[in-house]
Order: structure tokens, then sequence, then C-alpha cells
């Protein structure tokens, strides 16, 4: 599979990335050489074998429901550009949808 | 073209536990903005999440409710894109294993009952909020961000408005009753959107979808619906092609508006949550959970009807919320009567709720009061007249002891035949016709002068006694 | 005050006898760090104040003779979260980051007395393997100026190479630890993914990521360990077992220990073949000293470059979609709507590496290449870690080199990141599997440092260091001193 620049620009949109148009062609061709490199995996016969996606094969983690106090948010605006009486303020979206829980 | 509606409804439920699903803040609404929060829900650098057990049973037990299979092997997923309220650009959700698969509940539509199948339960985190400004600018409020949710996805199943709003009424009546969510449309801790198309009777292919948003409320997702239908209507009627996108139910017009054509399908490039070890659920878990499960409408109900001898309707109203069943239940542990106790609850209590727009918790009125003031009636302690003064008084300002109240109020029947003769004995000499044409066979004679006795006690005589008294007194002359 | 010279025990000898105290110690830390720092460039941000100020209270308290980290000065990985001091990732996204909590280890540091000295520069986001993508600063190695510390921890490394601190913390995601230690002469652990918390640790790979410490000795690096390691609450994915005392049998020794030598490990043809050669020898020691050497297969190895990159690249495109210019970090100025916020804070906050590596993540994750991609990429990682398991229910470790070749010129790869990436190949396979791995020096190649790695079954750290320790006090490979030469 040999990626082209209109991948990358996809790819690119997808990771809300901008690759300059002066660039592109260059990073299309590095881009093209790592996953060539990493196709060689096609040549592994994996028929059947489960997908490792874990560090460590540990099962059934987690905490009770015990609350802890946020943490305090004058601490976390700090890092903050642009705020207005508690909320983050971004620039407005254009549609009215909210996340897609 | 004679078109059906094919219907698919994808509901979010919101977990009541008390902290998040994989952070230890406050999982409660009404905070400040941005104070239910930590470093985990802001998705600094370097958090992890951590699973909170009790939103895994929660989880089990609502997909268990709807009649699913729980998966032994279960994982998270990560969801990816960039939207402000979704601090990580990723939703940790849960992809080909949910939690919870192939479950059904039954609705019932005018006495038509249907199975609706359920594809899948699956465990997810919420996001934050968006509030629009008309100053250009958005505000993200992070409280709700990582609040446990369920997302139920039905089958296609649905063939009309009326019987998504029925399978929406039973989904929420199920859950309510394990008492894992609140399950309110208005307060958002019940959220729906929809798949609907159409398609022409007989045709087994499905048409091409839009997606309807913004249905926040049971009658808005029936109103949203009906639009729909009218609009895709036309379209195929004229020979136009559905497009393939997500509308948006304005409330104001009643109207569904374009949000956004999809373009292909959007890649939200899932893979295994790297951050959280899979899921093992033993089949010993599975159990205990179910035993958990409290009992559900339909068995309160046909225990109801054999056990208490109620009407089926009558048992189907007392058991259409977990409040009314559960205040029912405990009325009738104190001892009323089920009958009377659901005549009350049926009557006077539904009526005083509807007109005041109020529910069992935000009034006054306790199971053992209710049950008490039955017990009084029984007992000839107060009349029914002036039980209805007692319920006035118990649903507005509730009372621990109800005979003590009564007492009081000095609203206790006069029945003592001594304290009874002496005012009757007067009234029949001032009223020797009455006399005289109760003896001739007049009936109505007797109900004069028993008004008359009850005037002279100022209500309080007991009817039934006075009767009799009249009768035994009006012989002997 | 020079530490090259000296043991953690040591240190701590002289702290509880009062012939040296925390604050003299961290005053000579700061001197060294002036003295070679410009010409190193290891640190990125230091907090003299507050380092001070906890030395001085650590003399007020006094040593404690049983904890023997106490009062000891440790510099962290710039990765790794710690409150109210910047941590960048070297990156232009975070650099003016100030975390508002302390990652898992470095309160643990904290509760063993250790002091952090400052932060230590890496490749941005640890993706790379000569401190080069770092976005912020060069960092050089001690022992040639001219030449790179290796990388990611490339900082780490550089920073005890040449005397500044006796210890660091590093991680290592496919070799960030132990490629840079076999670079600088020190010994590097990876750890047993699992065995130390992740909490805190700016995400790269998250099913490869382990944090792990910088020493100059095998015991030195062991203490540490034992500090860092355990359960943490708040790591899902850290061990749920036991912690052992890393520093119990280190000096049993190896008779009758069984080594492994993965044949697909020893590359005779590389230019290199001073590497070879010094692991060959180090092997005929041990079995001077009693070891038995077997010659076993890794065969899926050979696919470790592939998986690694394609795994830890997909992981690190949802990891690093966070910063996104909203919450904290670089946003561009050039911004008009939401997003402008997204793709320009991005595109100019993030380096040219770490946007390849996000566009081959986002590429592997992608509809339609999926399965090809990623789920071929965690079959093949299920084969290699295989590979270890069944190869160590014969032997008790594994050695090899550490990398193909010792460290190379500024500038020499930096322009073809395939040849940089094909440098891992040794040492990717250990993150793929899970199982620890430790770098020790083993010899030089023209006044460069080599390293060996002696590789353990998963959370058997302490055979690992007693096969570690048995040939540290057989050479001398660790006593040698970086020259500082080269360089402008
Ligand atoms: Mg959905
Ligand atoms: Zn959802």
């Amino acid at each position: 599979m040999a990626i082209n620049e209109e991948t990358v620009k996809q790819v690119a949109k997808l990771a809300k990335l901008e690759i300059e148009e002066e660039s592109i062609h260059t990073f299309t061709k590095e881009l093209d050489r790592i996953v060539d490199m990493v196709e060689q995996l096609e040549e592994l016969d994996t028929e059947g074998v489960e997908g490792t996606y874990h560090g460590l094969p540990q099962k059934n983690v987690w905490r009770e429901d015990k609350v802890q106090q946020g943490t305090d948010r004058e601490a976390l605006f700090k890092n903050v550009k642009t705020r207005k009486d508690g909320y983050i303020e971004v620039p407005a979206m254009f549609d009215n949808g909210g996340s897609e829980a | 073209m004679n078109l059906e509606p094919v219907i698919g409804l994808e509901v979010h439920v919101e977990l009541k536990t008390d902290s998040k699903m994989f952070s230890p803040s406050p999982a409660h609404f009404g905070a400040e903005p941005n104070t239910n929060t930590n470093v985990i829900d802001w998705g600094h650098p370097g958090v992890l999440p951590v699973v909170n057990k009790r939103a895994i049973e929660f989880g089990m037990k609502a997909a268990l409710t709807l009649n699913c299979s729980i998966a032994n092997e279960t994982k998270f997923d990560r969801k990816n894109y960039f939207y402000p309220d979704n601090p990580k650009a990723y939703q940790i959700s849960q992809f080909d294993q949910p939690i919870g698969y192939d479950g059904w509940i039954e609705i019932d539509v005018k006495g038509e009952k249907k199975k609706i199948r359920i594809e899948r339960v699956h465990l997810e985190e919420d996001a934050g909020k968006n509030t629009h400004g008309d100053d250009g600018s958005s505000y993200v409020d992070l409280n709700r961000q990582g609040t446990p949710l369920i997302e139920i996805v039905s089958e296609a199943d649905m063939r009309s408005p009326e019987e998504a709003q029925a399978y929406l009424d039973t989904v929420k009546q199920l859950i309510q009753f394990t008492g894992v969510s609140d399950v309110k449309m208005q307060e958002g801790s019940m959220r729906c959107d929809a798949n609907i198309s159409l398609r022409p009777v007989g045709q087994e292919e499905f048409g091409t979808k839009t997606e309807l948003k913004n249905l926040n409320s049971f009658n808005n997702v029936r109103k949203g619906l009906q639009h729909e239908i009218k609009r895709q209507e036309k379209i195929l009627n004229a020979g136009g092609a559905i497009q393939q996108e997500t509308r948006r139910f304005d409330e104001t017009t009643g109207e569904t508006i374009l949000m956004r054509v999809k373009e292909g399908s959007s890649d939200y490039r899932y893979f295994p949550e790297p951050d959280i070890p899979n899921l093992e659920i033993s089949n010993d878990w599975i159990d205990d959970v179910r035993a958990s499960l409290p009992e559900m409408p339909k068995e309160r109900m046909e225990r109801y009807v054999k056990d208490y001898k109620l009407p089926e309707y009558d048992a189907g109203v007392l058991t259409a919320t977990v409040e009314m069943s559960d205040f029912f239940q405990e009325t009738v542990d104190h001892g009323a009567d089920p009958k009377q106790a659901s005549n009350w609850l049926m009557g006077e209590v539904s009526a005083y709720l509807n007109s005041e727009h109020k529910e069992l918790h935000d009034t006054q009125l306790t199971p053992k009061a209710l049950a008490e003031m039955i017990k009084l009636i029984a007992d000839g302690t107060i009349s029914s007249k002036i039980a209805k003064k007692v319920f006035k008084e118990l649903i507005t300002k509730g009372s621990d002891d109800v005979k003590a109240l009564v007492e009081d109020k000095g609203w206790v029947q006069l029945s003592d035949p001594a304290k009874l003769l002496p005012i009757i004995s007067e009234t029949l000499d001032q009223n020797e016709q009455s006399i005289e044409d109760y003896k001739n066979g007049k009936d109505r004679a007797l109900g004069f002068l028993v008004g008359n006795v009850m005037k002279q006690t100022r209500g309080k005589a007991n009817p039934g006694v006075v009767n009799k008294l009249l009768k035994e007194e009006m012989d002997k002359r | 005050m020079n530490f090259l010279a000296h043991t953690l025990e040591e240190l701590h000898e002289k702290l509880v006898n009062k012939e040296l105290t925390a604050v003299e110690l961290m005053e000579s830390v700061y001197a060294n760090i002036e003295e070679t720092d410009e010409r190193v460039g290891a640190f990125l941000t230091l907090n003299k104040e507050e380092a001070l100020a906890a030395a001085r209270e650590a003399d007020e308290q006094g040593i404690d003779p049983d904890n023997v980290l106490s009062g000891l000065p440790v510099g962290i990985k710039d990765n790794i979260s710690t409150k109210g001091i910047r941590t960048t990732a070297a990156s232009k996204i975070l650099e003016e980051f100030v975390p508002v909590y302390d990652a898992t280890v470095v309160e643990k540091l904290k509760q063993a007395g250790m002091i952090s000295v400052g932060k230590l520069n890496l490749d941005e986001f640890a993706m790379g393997g000569s401190t080069e993508n770092s976005a912020l600063k060069v960092t050089r190695n001690p022992w040639d100026l001219s030449k790179v510390p290796g990388g990611s921890s490339g900082g780490s490394a550089a920073a005890v190479a040449a005397g500044q601190i006796p210890v660091s913390l590093g991680s290592d995601t496919g070799g960030s630890i132990r490629q840079p230690a076999s670079f600088t002469g020190l010994v590097g652990m990876k750890p047993t993914y699992g065995r130390v918390s992740r909490y805190g640790l700016i995400a790269f790979g998250s099913s490869l990521d382990q944090i792990g410490p910088f020493t100059r000795t095998v015991k030195d690096n062991a203490l540490v360990l034992n500090v860092i390691s355990g359960t943490d609450d708040r790591d899902g994915t850290s061990y749920r077992g036991d912690t052992p005392d890393f520093t119990e049998g280190i000096e049993e020794g190896v008779k009758g220990l069984r080594i492994g030598v993965p044949k697909e490990y020893f590359h005779e043809d590389a230019k290199e073949t001073a590497i070879v050669e010094s692991v060959r020898a180090a092997l005929e020691l041990y079995k001077e000293m009693g070891a038995e050497i077997v010659e076993v297969s890794l065969p899926h190895s050979k696919y470790g470059i592939p998986a690694y990159y394609i795994i830890a690249s997909s992981e690190a495109s949802s990891n690093l979609q966070r910063f996104d210019g909203i919450r904290y970090g670089y946003r561009s100025e050039n911004i008009g709507s939401l997003e402008d916020i997204y793709v320009k804070s991005r595109s100019e906050g993030f380096g040219l590496e770490v946007k390849r590596r996000i566009m081959l993540g986002t590429f592997s994750l992608s509809s339609g290449f999926y399965d090809a991609h990623f789920k071929k990429a965690a079959q093949a990682r299920t084969l290699i870690r295989q590979d270890f398991e069944k190869t160590f229910e014969d032997v008790d470790v594994l050695v090899a080199p550490t990398t193909t070749s010792t460290a190379f010129e500024i500038g020499g790869k930096i322009d073809d990141p395939l040849a940089m990436y094909m440098a891992d190949v040794l040492t990717v396979p250990v993150n793929l599997a899970g199982v620890p791995s430790l770098s020790i020096p083993c010899g030089f190649s023209e006044d460069m440092p080599i390293g060996m790695q002696i590789i353990g079954k998963h959370f058997d750290e302490q055979t690992i260091y007693r096969t570690a320790y048995a040939y540290e006090k057989a050479t001398d490979h660790h006593e040698k001193k970086p020259s500082f030469k080269g360089g402008e």
C-alpha cells in the first residue's frame, strides 16, 4: 500500500494537524517509507492469534465508589488561557450538538 | 405509496454513583461550574482512569432488567474525537464487547403488546457541558465529564412514534425500579436519540435513515418522530431521496432542522483502552447481581392481583412508578386494607398530585400515616367525610400520630349511645310528625331525622349508630 | 564533591556520620551542574531553592540511618509530572505548563526522603533515540560532546554520566532508558510493565511505557527501584502482586544460573564488531563464574520494530489528542475559530517527529487500515511475548547487546527517521513482551561505552540484578569516567 498526498491530508484532518503545502511532498514520501516498513508484518502468519492490547495480562482492577473532593478550581484554571465565571471559554462551535456521548 | 416508519432508539442513562466512572471526583449535579472536577476529568498530562466497580454493577443491573445477556469477557475502548466538552479527545466507551447484549422489553400500546429487541447495553463516560453564548463564545463546564452512563441501543423494531414512546416509558420504568438512575429526561439523566427511516409496506430492506437529536422529553420524542415521518414521506412521495443526516428537533416550531450531513461515517478510530485491564465477569457475580434486583413491575402487578385481589388495571397504575408501588406496598405493610390503600392512592392522592404538579416525595404524606387513617375509617373512629379533611392535613402538613391528630382536631366520630341518646330523644320530641311518617312506611322521614342529629352534633355523630338508635327509640314510642 | 566515586550507600553513610550535610551535598550538586551543564545540557528546569530548603529540612530532622535514600539528590525526566514545577515533555506545546499534581513516583521518592533537583531533557514526548528531538535544548554525551547521549531519556542519562547527580529517573517505551544507559556507560532499568506506577508519566505508548532508574552501579539501581515500585490505586495497570526487596540475594552470584543467548540479537556482521565481542566476552566471564550459557531463539523479534512503531504510534496518536490548546498548554495566537485552536495550536506546538508518529498512529487506527496495521501488530506482539515466555521456561535470564552501535554523532541520523527507528531493534521486543531488562556497561568501543542488556522473566528483576551485580563485581567498566572531550 502506497501512501499518497490525499491520504496524508485526510489523516492530518483526523489528527487535527496541518501539513504545510510546501512540505507535504516530503512528508508523504517519508510516511510512505515508514508505512512500507511497518507493512513487513504482512508476511507474518497471524491466523488465529489473539492480539495483545495491554502491557500486563491482569484483569478486574477497579476502585470502590468513594468520593474525593475535586481539584481546587483556581489551580486548574492557572493553565487555562481564556475563562469566564468559572467556565473555560472557547470560540463558538458551529452546531449546538454537544458531544456524541 | 404506502410507507411504514422504521424506528430505532439510542438511550443514554446516567448511573447514580457517588463518584465518577473513572475518577473519584463527585458525580453530582448543581455545583458551581468546574468544581466537581479533578485532574483526571480535565485530562491533565499523565493522569489515568480507574474503573468504578459500582458503575459496573449498576450497568449489569440495568442490562439484566432489560433481559440482556451479560458478557463474561468485556473491556473498554477509546472513541476518538475532538470537542471542547471531551477533554482527552477520546471518550472511554465500549466498542465490540458491550457489557450487555441481546435483550428485549415488552411494550404495550393501547392494550397491544409487542416485544422490542435491544441490541446492546454498554458502559461509558459522559462528556462535559457546553453552553453557547451569544457573544461568539462557548463555555465549558466539566462537572458532568466522567459521570457513568449506559447507552441502550434498540433494534429498529418500532413502527410508530407511539411505539417509540411506549418503549421509552417502559425503559424508564424498568431502570427506575432497579434504582441505578433517576431516569429523568428533563434533568438529563435520561437522553434519547432516534434513528428513523421509511420503507414501502412489505419491503424488508431499510430505507436511508436520519438521526434525530435534542429529543429532551417524551413528548418531543413523539412529536419529533411525527414531524420527521411527514418530512420524509413528502420527499419520498415526490420521488426524492432521503439524505443520511443528523437533525435536531426544534421545540418552538415543532420541526426537525438539519444539523449536519454525514460525510461517510465519522472515523472514531476505536481501539482497546490500554489503561484499563479487561474485565472478567463470572457467572457467580452475574447471579449475585440478578438476585439483588428488586421485584420488577410485572411481578409486583401479578402479586397485587393474586394476593390483594386488585383489578389488573389498578395494579398496573400502582406499579407505573417505583415510588407509587413502594408507597402502596409500605401502606399495606403498615396494616392498611390493600383495596382501601389502592383506592386512596389512585383517587385522592393521584388527584392531589396532578392538580399540584407534585410527586409523592414532594408531599408530607407517609405510608404509615395513610395506613393509620385507613384504619381509623375502618374502625369507625372517623367518618369517610371527615377523612377527606384528615387526608388534606396529612398530605400538606403530615403527622406522626394520626389518632392524636383527629382527637386534637375534634374529628372523632360520636358513636357512644350514652352520649347520642339525649340528642336523639330531643330530636324525636321535636319531630313527632316524622315518627308518624316513619311508622307509616315513609323512609325519607328516617333520613330527615338522621340529618337532624348530624346537624346537632356538627357532623361528628356516627351516622350508622344514629340510624340504629333512632329506629330503636321510635320502636319504643 | 564528585559523585562518580561514591555509591548511594556510601553517600548515605557520610550523611549519617555527619561527614557531609544534605545541604552541602545539594550545594555541590548545583555547583556540578553549573560547571558542566553548559556543555552537557541535561537539565531543562532547576528547582534550586526548593531543593535546598528540602535539604535543610532533612538536616534539621536528621538523616534516618535506616532509610538509605534520605537526603540524596535525584533528577527527574521532564515527562514526569511534578507539582508546581514546570513539566514540558521537551515540547513547545507544554513549554509553560506547570502541573498541579505529583506523579506517584515523585511522591514515592519524596516519601523516601530523596530531593528532586530538577527536570531533565528528553526527545519530545519521549519520541526518539537521541534527545535531538527536544524542542527546548540539545543534550550532549559526556563521553564525547559531539555525540548524542541517546534517547529518549538523554538528559537523565547525561546528568548521571556527567556526575551532576547520582540518580535519575527515565522512562522506557521502546528502549528509552536502556539505550541512553548504554550510550553513556550507566546502569539503566526498564522494569516489568506494571512494576512501577505510570500515574503522572505523560503517556506515550500506554501499554509499553515504564519508568525506571539510571545509576552508576547495579545496587544503587536496585535501591531506587525498591522505592518507586509498588501497586498504585491510581494506576489500574500497575501490578496487583507483591513487591520484593530488589537487593535481596544480589550477591549470590551466577553459579548454576542458566543464561540464554538469543541468537537473533547478535548481529555478527554489524560494523561495530566491538559490541558483539564485548557481550561475548561477558558471556565467557559468566561461564567462568559458573553460569550455564544456552543458545536460544526469539524468532518473532524481527517483527519487533514494525509492531512497535504501529502500537506505540497508535496509542500516542490518541494520548496526544488532549493537547488541544483548550485547558492547558500552547495555544496559537493565530486563531479565529475552534478548529483553529485545535489545528494551529497542535501544528505549531508539536515537533516534526511527534507529528510523524501521530500521523502513522492515526493512519494505523483509521477505518480500512485497523486490521492490517493495529490488529496485526497486536497479534505480532502476542507472538513476540510468547517467544520470551517459552524461552524463559528453560533459562533464567537472557543476555544480549543493548544497541547495534555506540553513541553516534549529533545530527548523524536526525534526517533519516527510518534509520533512527531501526536502531531500537534490540530493545523494543522487551517492551512488547512486558519483561524487565537492565542495561549495564560491558566495555568500550573507541572510548565510547558499550551496553549489555540482561532480560528477565516477568517480575523477576531480582535475578537480573543478581546477574548484573556479579558481572559488575568482576569488571571495572563502571569505574571509568567520561572525559567531556569534543564538542565545540
Ligand atoms: Mg452512540
Ligand atoms: Zn454513547
